[in-house]
């Protein structure tokens, strides 16, 4: 089988995954980092060497301390008033981006003579000084796990990316309360050790994943008092064994998903996880988070990955004692841990499912005439359970941002391409440019059977009034994921503020809810002052049986405003509520961290708190796990 | 003062807008190019007008209408085709088909008529440049006042002049008996429901599916009557919650990001239909409306009808007026297209909301100097001398003016000429003889019985009182008060408040009195009345001021007709009304009871003849369980619980402390 098939095959096949993996995600140097499968470190040499994984203890080494992602890439305005993004590791880096300035100042009236920069280095003074708990430190020294309390470790894991974080980053304003202590277990026994010890000496554990949260999740309670400890996973990044006859590997929860993904494709497999932040965050944070990844019609998401979870808890370790496909066991108690998003434990190791890297892979995309038959359309490959590993359908408005993004064209004759597809479809078959919408899509499996899946779909479009719209188009629209990010700081650097949001909802409220939240959203910025027109754009995401998530983008200019993150977050706010009587959930995976705590209970009913703050009280009484998420 | 606080709330009428008159230009320029002028509304987000066919077959085609097809068909064992068409059909004869060119012919044919009939068509044009507004950022349902056959024509009419979308209406089935017209008003842009469906499932999806859809598309604004049918009496009435229900829902569904309600107060100088009106509530049965009979209102055009007022309130935000009242993901959980009924806090939400728009047209109601003649005449109905008439309106303005009434009296005009020109209008109502102004009682043709001779006064009075009517609302709160002052047993305000709370309870189908309302309506009465110096406060004391006799025997006698009426009905309950009491019957019965009293002299209220009277207050005393309705076979009964009815008897007659009245009602 698998295992004993030829294996430069398999080789051939890990290199092609490598290759498109590198195409949209960044070029990895370090390319002899292997699969180790050995006991903890710690245990069997005593050391305390580095990991070859992508995330160093110090993370500020290669990561923006105030922005997103990588310090070499970023996006800017050259002195010829161009966009270029920066650094190497993208397919758009070291490109201009000849339309984006257009876009930018005709969308939010922004100009780029308006610069708000950001503070450049992190005034270390004004971080609060580090409350320890002397005990907890002395045993955890004898440990020899190695921690750190320097100021800018500190910071870094105490936020993560939502807007209001870090525009106070930006700014030089520090948090109110930062972790008074980093630690970094190597193994599922050091966090044993850290637990243990933490509720010894009533210390409060934070765990720190990727750091990609966008739900206020890492921000440390003003109200704690005692000593916070983050526990940074990051260094618990092995994967510690494969069984390929079972197709399922065993993982340190703490490795981050493009090292997943990377050292699976070395011998031949994938989860097919790949939630958009899969750059940075963790298989633990996905755990903790209930994550969906983009490929979900073929992999599923998290919860359907994965096979077996071990948690460290202060009642002690749970797991179940086999990894049998499906249980009838009571509640299926992974699911206490499968969104719990760091209140009762730390997620260390878990047991998920690959699959042996596809063969084929094809991007593609579809022109509608309007937002309406897009979704129609969706909802049809839905019903015929017929979707792509990946369909996804932008508004008009983020089609035109997708253009806006276009690289310099290379030669006259792309240009000329371009200009008969532009007309063909505005001019020929009469689609108004400010209503045409696209859905992009991405084919997996065996040529064959893509091809295949390939016309059903395109079929099915055309009965919306769908026109095949290329490859190129697609893909541009699945880069625009990793990098949207980036823009923001982009945004921040000219008084732009921005951030996106997400929902699930039925499919006959789909077009509802999107034009009511848009709506909304316009309102309250008027109403709050905001002096122009906000960009509002949303994407229908992710495909169910039932109904669809849904993903916002939003994002106003805030020149004459006091205080731009405070009327951000009132209108994201009334947003939320508008989604929520609209018959949207409350999230489909980015989770309720702090930010959306007081909709729990309307959410999931005073009984459903209930529930959950009965096992929270059982698992830990003392509140170790203190980052008061969820409940 | 808390009360302050909370009048101030609900005192927008302070600040109105001005009017113009939309005759005058017609007066001036071709009716013909105005009928034929370009007309190019502005919709709602811009969408396309929608033909009626293509409106249909959305209708047809809806998920709604298609499960209560399935449903129909599953109970009937009929087979969904056949349903179909039954649904087809229905909507047929429901669906308006507008079409501009019927549009054009009554711009030309009504502007013909308004000129002679009228002086004025006066309207707000600041609330005419919102409503532009609201039409193309919402759904926008109209809701005029509905006093006259007149009201949506002269809507559509006015919309035309400023060049707004055409509103489509829902008008009663009983106009399609008028074979031409009927096609007529439904090629302006009228649909035709029938007045009583109530248990046709099929009817109801296709009749709230249509206006749906209408609405979600905002093909047109919806215009609809709140008071469900033309007041005979112009006093605005309880409001229908059935189409209003139906055009909030797809907000609260999410559907459409809000709804906005536009209340149009239409007054008029002088209604069409005035004795038309009188003679209908004494029980001389209302003329089928038929082409014929309108055109034997010909004559009318003879008369001068003085002017009208058209005035566009603020368009009132259903998501706002929401917000915080119901909670719209309770809507989450089940599926939009299947019909369900209101959940209590939507009930209560709609109800409240029709009430406030009531209200809203009642505020922007303009009033003529006539009005407040007619109260006073009412009140002295042997006639009184023309001076202390003149006197006494005037003293009147300034009352009604205190109270923010939206009075138009005319600029720089002498009173006496006021006076004057206003009995010269209403001269069919009143005349002036040796220096005396009294009621005219229409000349009898031959010999007449005593019945026929108190039926001829009683249409005067009706009549005249229709016109007091249009005052009462202003005057209502603090009038009730001052009644209360008078029969509570003490000046305490505990004792005055009961029986404040009490003539509240009684008088709520006869006058607009938002449900739960009764505090704050108190404390406004205090207020209004405190202000204009009848009445002081001191500690927990009501009492009248040196100055506030002449104010608070005026509103004691304002709404001494609606006692004296009530009471009227009680005793007929008590003395005369017979074991097994038909609904049918009551109100020829308690009419004939009422004739006997006034002939022996024992009764001077005419007003207790009217039928809307005899109806409101059965149903105060339904309300009260004082009287109880049982289903027998196919008749309903009136079970009478005499000793309930005889101590509201007393306590409207002042004879019984309010306290008591509430035992009895146990």
């Amino acid at each position: 089988m698998a295992s004993n098939s030829n294996s430069s095959e398999r080789q051939r096949i890990a290199q092609q995954r490598l290759r498109i993996i590198a195409a949209h995600l960044h070029k990895h140097e370090d390319g002899n980092s292997g699969i180790i499968a050995k006991e903890c470190k710690i245990d069997a040499t005593g050391s305390t060497e580095e990991n070859k994984g992508t995330v160093p203890r110090k993370r500020q080494e290669i990561m923006k301390w105030n922005g997103w992602g990588y310090s070499d890439s970023k996006f800017l305005f050259n002195k010829k008033g161009q966009a270029e993004f920066t650094g190497k590791r993208y397919r758009l880096s070291g490109m201009t981006l000849p339309s984006l300035q257009d876009w930018f100042e005709n969308t939010f009236g922004a100009s780029v003579k308006h610069k708000s920069p950001a503070t450049p280095v992190l005034n270390v003074s004004a971080v609060p000084p580090p409350r320890l708990n002397e005990a907890f430190v002395e045993n955890l020294k004898a440990t020899g796990i190695p921690f750190s309390n320097e100021a800018e470790d500190r910071v870094f894991r105490a936020h993560g990316h939502c807007l209001h974080e870090i525009f106070a980053l930006r700014e030089g304003k520090t948090f109110e309360r930062v972790p008074d202590m980093v630690v970094w277990p190597n193994c599922h026994n050091d966090v044993v050790k850290i637990v243990e010890l933490a509720c010894k000496h009533n210390v409060c554990l934070i765990p720190y994943g990727g750091g990609t949260s966008v739900t206020s999740a890492l921000e440390c309670p003003p109200e704690e008092t005692r000593c916070i400890v983050s526990l940074d996973t990051s260094q618990m990044n092995r994967i510690l064994w494969i069984d390929e006859k079972n197709l399922v590997a065993h993982v340190e929860a703490g490795i981050i998903g493009q090292d997943l993904e990377r050292l699976l494709n070395e011998r031949g497999y994938c989860t097919g996880h790949e939630p958009d932040s899969m750059e940075f965050s963790s298989l633990g944070g996905w755990v903790a988070t209930r994550a969906s990844g983009m490929k979900k019609n073929v992999y599923g998401n998290i919860e359907d990955l994965v096979i077996h979870i071990k948690a460290v808890t202060p009642r002690g370790v749970m797991e179940k004692s086999c990894q049998g496909p499906r249980m009838s066991t009571g509640p299926d108690i992974h699911h206490f841990i499968l969104g719990s998003e760091g209140t009762l434990g730390v997620v260390t190791e878990v047991t998920m499912k690959i699959r042996p890297i596809p063969e084929y892979q094809k991007y593609g995309s579809v022109v509608f005439p309007n937002f309406e038959a897009g979704v129609a359309c969706l909802r049809e490959v839905a019903k015929q359970r017929c979707a792509p590993a990946s369909i996804r359908l932008m508004d008009n408005k983020q089609f035109h941002f997708g253009h806006a993004l276009k690289p310099q064209v290379s030669s006259i004759f792309t240009h000329f391409v371009e200009g008969l597809k532009k007309f063909y479809i505005t001019k020929l078959k009469g689609f108004d440019p400010h209503q045409l919408v696209v859905a992009t899509l991405l084919f997996e499996g065996d040529r064959e059977r893509v091809l295949q899946h390939e016309k059903q779909v395109y079929d099915i479009a055309a009965t919306f009034g769908g026109l095949a719209a290329g490859e190129d188009n697609g893909q541009r629209g699945y880069i625009l994921t990793f990098v949207i990010a980036y823009l923001r700081d982009l945004g921040m650097d000219y008084c732009v503020v921005a951030e996106s949001f997400e929902t699930s909802v039925p499919w006959d409220r789909v077009l509802d809810l999107c034009q009511n939240v848009k709506e909304r959203i316009i309102r309250e910025c008027r109403e709050k002052g905001v002096q122009f027109q906000p960009l509002t754009s949303c994407r229908v995401t992710q495909t169910y049986d039932s109904g669809a998530c849904v993903y916002f983008y939003f994002a106003f200019n805030y020149r004459g405003l006091v205080d731009p993150v405070h009327t951000y977050q009132q209108v994201e706010h009334a947003a939320r509520e508008e989604i929520l009587a609209n018959g949207g959930s409350l999230s489909h995976h980015h989770g309720v961290g702090k930010l959306r705590k007081e909709w729990m209970k309307d959410s999931i009913s005073k009984v459903g708190v209930g529930m959950l703050k009965s096992v929270k009280e059982y698992v830990d009484p003392e509140n170790i796990f203190g980052n008061r998420n969820l409940l | 003062m808390a009360s302050k606080t909370l009048y101030s709330q609900r005192d927008p009428m302070l600040k109105r807008d001005g009017f113009e008159d939309i005759l005058e230009e017609r007066r001036n320029s071709s009716d013909l190019k105005y009928a034929l002028r370009c007309y190019a509304p502005v919709l709602y987000k811009g969408v396309t007008p929608c033909k009626a066919n293509m409106l249909k077959n959305i209708v047809l085609q809806s998920d709604q209408l298609h499960y209560v097809i399935n449903k129909v068909s599953q109970e009937s064992g009929k087979a969904p085709d056949i349903i179909q068409e039954e649904a087809s059909v229905i909507l047929e004869e429901m669906a308006h088909r507008l079409q501009i060119s019927t549009v054009r012919f009554f711009a030309f044919a009504l502007t013909k008529a308004f000129k002679t009939l009228f002086q004025h068509v006066c309207v707000n044009e600041e609330g005419i440049q919102r409503l532009q507004q609201a039409i193309q950022e919402h759904p926008v349902v109209l809701l005029p006042s509905h006093r006259s056959y007149m009201d949506f024509l002269l809507m559509s009419y006015i919309l035309y002049t400023y060049d707004l979308a055409l509103p489509v209406i829902a008008a009663g089935m009983d106009f399609m008996g008028m074979k031409f017209v009927g096609e007529m008003l439904r090629m302006s842009g009228a649909f035709f429901i029938r007045r009583s469906f109530g248990g046709d499932k099929l009817y109801w999806a296709v009749f709230s599916e249509y206006v749906k859809t209408m609405l979600r598309n905002g093909f047109a604004p919806i215009e609809f009557f709140l008071e469900g049918t033309r007041s005979r009496t112009c006093k605005s009435l309880t409001p229908k919650l059935g189409l209003l229900n139906i055009v909030i829902e797809p907000f609260f569904k999410g559907e459409v990001f809000d709804v906005n309600l536009v209340p149009v107060s239409i007054s008029y100088e002088r209604i069409l239909e005035e004795s038309l009106y009188a003679r209908e509530l004494l029980g001389v049965p209302k003329p089928k409306e038929s082409t014929s009979g309108l055109l034997k209102a010909r004559r009318i055009l003879s008369e001068d009808y003085g002017s009208i007022h058209v005035y566009f309130g603020q368009p009132v935000s259903v998501r706002s007026l929401a917000q915080g009242k119901v909670n719209r993901s309770k809507y989450n959980l089940f599926p939009r297209h299947i019909p369900r009924k209101p959940m209590e806090e939507t009930q209560s939400f709609v109800n409240d909301t029709a009430y406030r728009i009531v209200r809203l047209q009642e505020d922007n109601m303009v009033l003529k100097p006539w009005v407040l003649m007619a109260s006073l005449l009412l009140q002295n109905l042997e006639g009184l001398e023309l001076s202390v008439l003149t006197e006494q309106t005037v003293w009147l303005r300034g009352l009604a003016l205190s109270y923010a009434a939206f009075l138009d009296w005319p600029d720089h005009a002498p009173t006496a000429k006021v006076v004057s020109s206003s009995l010269a209008l209403h001269r069919g109502l009143a005349c002036v003889s040796g220096g005396r102004v009294s009621l005219v009682v229409g000349e009898p043709l031959g010999p007449v019985t005593p019945e026929e001779a108190l039926f001829n006064r009683a249409v005067s009075v009706l009549s005249c009182a229709s016109y007091r009517n249009q005052v009462l609302h202003v005057f209502l709160r603090p009038a009730m008060l001052a009644v209360a002052m008078h029969t509570a047993a003490s000046s305490k305000k505990n004792d005055v408040y009961n029986c404040f709370s009490f003539l509240w309870d009684m008088f709520s189908n006869d006058f607009i009195l938002c449900p739960g309302d009764t505090v704050q309506d108190f404390e406004e009465a205090c207020y209004l009345l405190v202000k204009t110096g009848a009445v002081q406060m001191p500690q927990q004391d009501i009492v009248m001021t040196d100055i506030g006799q002449p104010t608070l025997s005026f509103f004691n006698g304002l709404l001494e007709p609606f006692l004296q009426g009530y009471q009227v009905v009680c005793r007929y309950f008590c003395e005369e009304a017979s074991e097994g009491l038909t609904e049918k019957q009551y109100i020829p019965a308690v009419r004939s009871f009422a004739v006997k009293l006034i002939l022996a002299g024992n009764l001077r209220c005419y007003e207790v003849l009217s039928s809307d009277m005899q109806k409101n207050a059965l149903a105060a005393l339904l309300r009260m369980d004082a009287v109880t309705k049982v289903k027998v076979a196919d008749q309903v009964t009136l079970i009478v619980n005499k000793m309930a009815v005889n101590s509201i008897d007393n306590i409207l007659g002042g004879k019984l402390p309010t306290q008591k009245a509430v035992l009895a009602r146990l």
